[in-house]
């Protein structure tokens, strides 16, 4: 068996859980973990295949390797360093063979060997797995636990760190299920919140469908669309249970109840879990939009890309400007040092803004037009990283070496 | 025997072979296929979905004829018949 590495599709094994570390074994670990120079990694998901990036802590050069999968839409990647791994979860599209999960646990030198489709839906669901969405960890006291987001939307949970699936079957057989609609991009699950505190607690997001929360260890599902609209229905039926065509749903840790919401058409926060939604499209040169990212360290700042229109999806004037709060929605303001404020006819896509989490944040984007940008000083300037990748449809970070 | 062959892109699924051997019998090229499940799983992955639908991308061929102009995964497969999977126009 032939081992490749680089951007070359390479064989390696299986996912596993992770290897608990005891006694001595422990502390060599954390010695070796702390000897070792922290990098920044930088996964970058296209159509054509997914890239990874390294820089060292000041994240001024990049080195690219890839593309990985070639030819291979790359929609969801995830780092995980939960219970001492570094592991890249890819979740790949080939036109000609579908979807699969693969993973690397060498930055992506050598990825999972090909194999049995792990995500499937059961035959008697009717459904077959078109994409997958989102790749999402569990929370830190199940370093097993892995969520994804798939289209049809549907939510897949693993325990044993990738190594095997179940769709959950509260959302799989959810009285609403028959109603949900295909969007632009097909009816997914792209967006997982987990409560932190409460095991019981997480909510999901699917376009369109809209928000659901479940409070019962993913049992039993609600709708929590209170206040969100939906634009393309009749006037008398905008404000649906469900049906919204929510794009993105972010929160900080640390005030996990708080949450953002990036909808088609519409800006959101709600203070009580998805309850009920408040408009704070304050000062946004356009409520429509893909991409919505928080900042790592302040649970008032956010981040977005107005997008000009459904009909018209390109950055408002031609301008390529993010924009920031940071009083949770008061207000926003564009930032646009170092980006293209003539001809830029760019569109960001929902999970192409991404976030590190070093002391000072970066902030990262890619367009669909394939240009990699980023930003060391929290989005007061911006550099591109890259100018002609192919079409970007997902950005992630992650953190090499952390102690 | 049914004789399969593989495109260069499964041969990974199937311990990097393009052709594999399919004891028999099988009345159609469907119940040869699904055969693969307990030779070569990820490939019969790649060429079905989970509802046993050849994806929309994969052409297969008995012996020299499309299935999708026969009968479909019904289509015969006698003792010694040919199937070629093989990748469709499309691309990425």
């Amino acid at each position: 068996m032939k081992k490749q590495t680089g951007g070359k599709l390479a064989r390696k094994t299986r996912p596993r859980p992770a290897k608990k570390a005891r006694g001595s074994s422990a502390k060599r670990v954390a010695t070796r973990s702390a000897r070792r120079q922290e990098e920044a990694l930088l996964l970058v998901g296209t159509m054509k295949g997914a890239f990874v990036l390294r820089s060292d802590k000041s994240r001024k050069k990049w080195k690219v390797e890839g593309p990985h999968f070639r030819g291979e839409a790359v929609y969801a990647l995830l780092h995980d360093t939960r219970a001492g791994r570094s592991r890249i979860y890819a979740a790949t599209n080939s036109m000609h063979w579908g979807p699969t999960l693969r993973t690397s646990d060498d930055n992506g030198a050598t990825w999972s060997e090909p194999g049995p489709q792990t995500v499937r839906f059961p035959e008697d669901s009717g459904r077959a797995l078109a994409q997958i969405w989102q790749i999402a960890p569990g929370r830190k006291t199940e370093p097993d636990v892995l969520y994804c987001g798939v289209e049809p939307a549907a939510l897949f949970e693993s325990r044993d760190g990738g190594a095997s699936w179940a769709p959950n079957k509260g959302l799989l057989n959810h009285e609403h299920q028959p109603k949900w609609q295909p969007g632009g991009g097909g009816l997914c699950l792209h967006t997982i919140v987990l409560d932190p505190d409460n095991p019981r607690r997480m909510l999901v997001a699917m376009s369109t469908g809209g928000v659901y929360r479940s409070d019962d260890g993913g049992k039993s599902w609600r709708a929590r669309n209170a206040g969100v609209r939906a634009q393309f229905m009749p006037e008398e039926h905008r404000y649906p249970e469900f049906g919204q065509c929510v794009h993105k749903v972010v929160h900080h840790p640390s005030r996990p109840g708080r949450l953002f919401l990036q909808n088609h058409w519409g800006l959101y926060r709600s203070d009580d879990w998805g309850d009920s939604w408040h408009d704070i499209a304050n000062g946004v040169p356009s409520d429509f939009g893909f991409a919505m990212q928080m900042h790592p360290h302040d649970p008032d700042t956010v981040y977005i890309v107005p997008i000009e229109a459904d009909m018209f999806r390109a950055t408002p004037e031609a301008k390529l400007r993010v924009y920031r709060t940071r009083n949770a929605g008061e207000s926003w303001q564009p930032l646009t040092r170092g980006l293209p404020q003539h001809g830029a006819y760019e569109n960001v896509l929902r999970d192409a803004l991404a976030a590190d989490s070093f002391d000072s944040a970066g902030i990262y984007f890619g367009t669909r037009s394939g240009k990699l940008y980023s930003s060391r000083d929290e989005g007061a300037t911006w550099s591109e990283i890259a100018d002609a990748l192919p079409p970007i449809v997902c950005v992630k970070t992650g953190m090499v070496g952390a102690a | 025997m049914i004789r399969l062959e593989l495109p260069k892109a499964l041969c990974a699924y199937a311990d990097d072979k393009s052709t594999l051997e399919l004891d028999g019998p099988y009345g159609t090229v469907g119940e040869a296929l699904v055969a693969l499940r307990g030779k070569a799983p990820g490939a019969l992955d790649r060429i079905m979905d989970e509802q046993g639908i050849v994806r929309r991308h994969v052409n297969v061929f008995v012996n020299g004829e499309n299935i999708r102009f026969l009968d479909g995964l019904s289509t015969p497969a006698g003792d010694g018949a040919t199937i070629l999977v093989i990748a469709a126009v499309s691309g990425g």
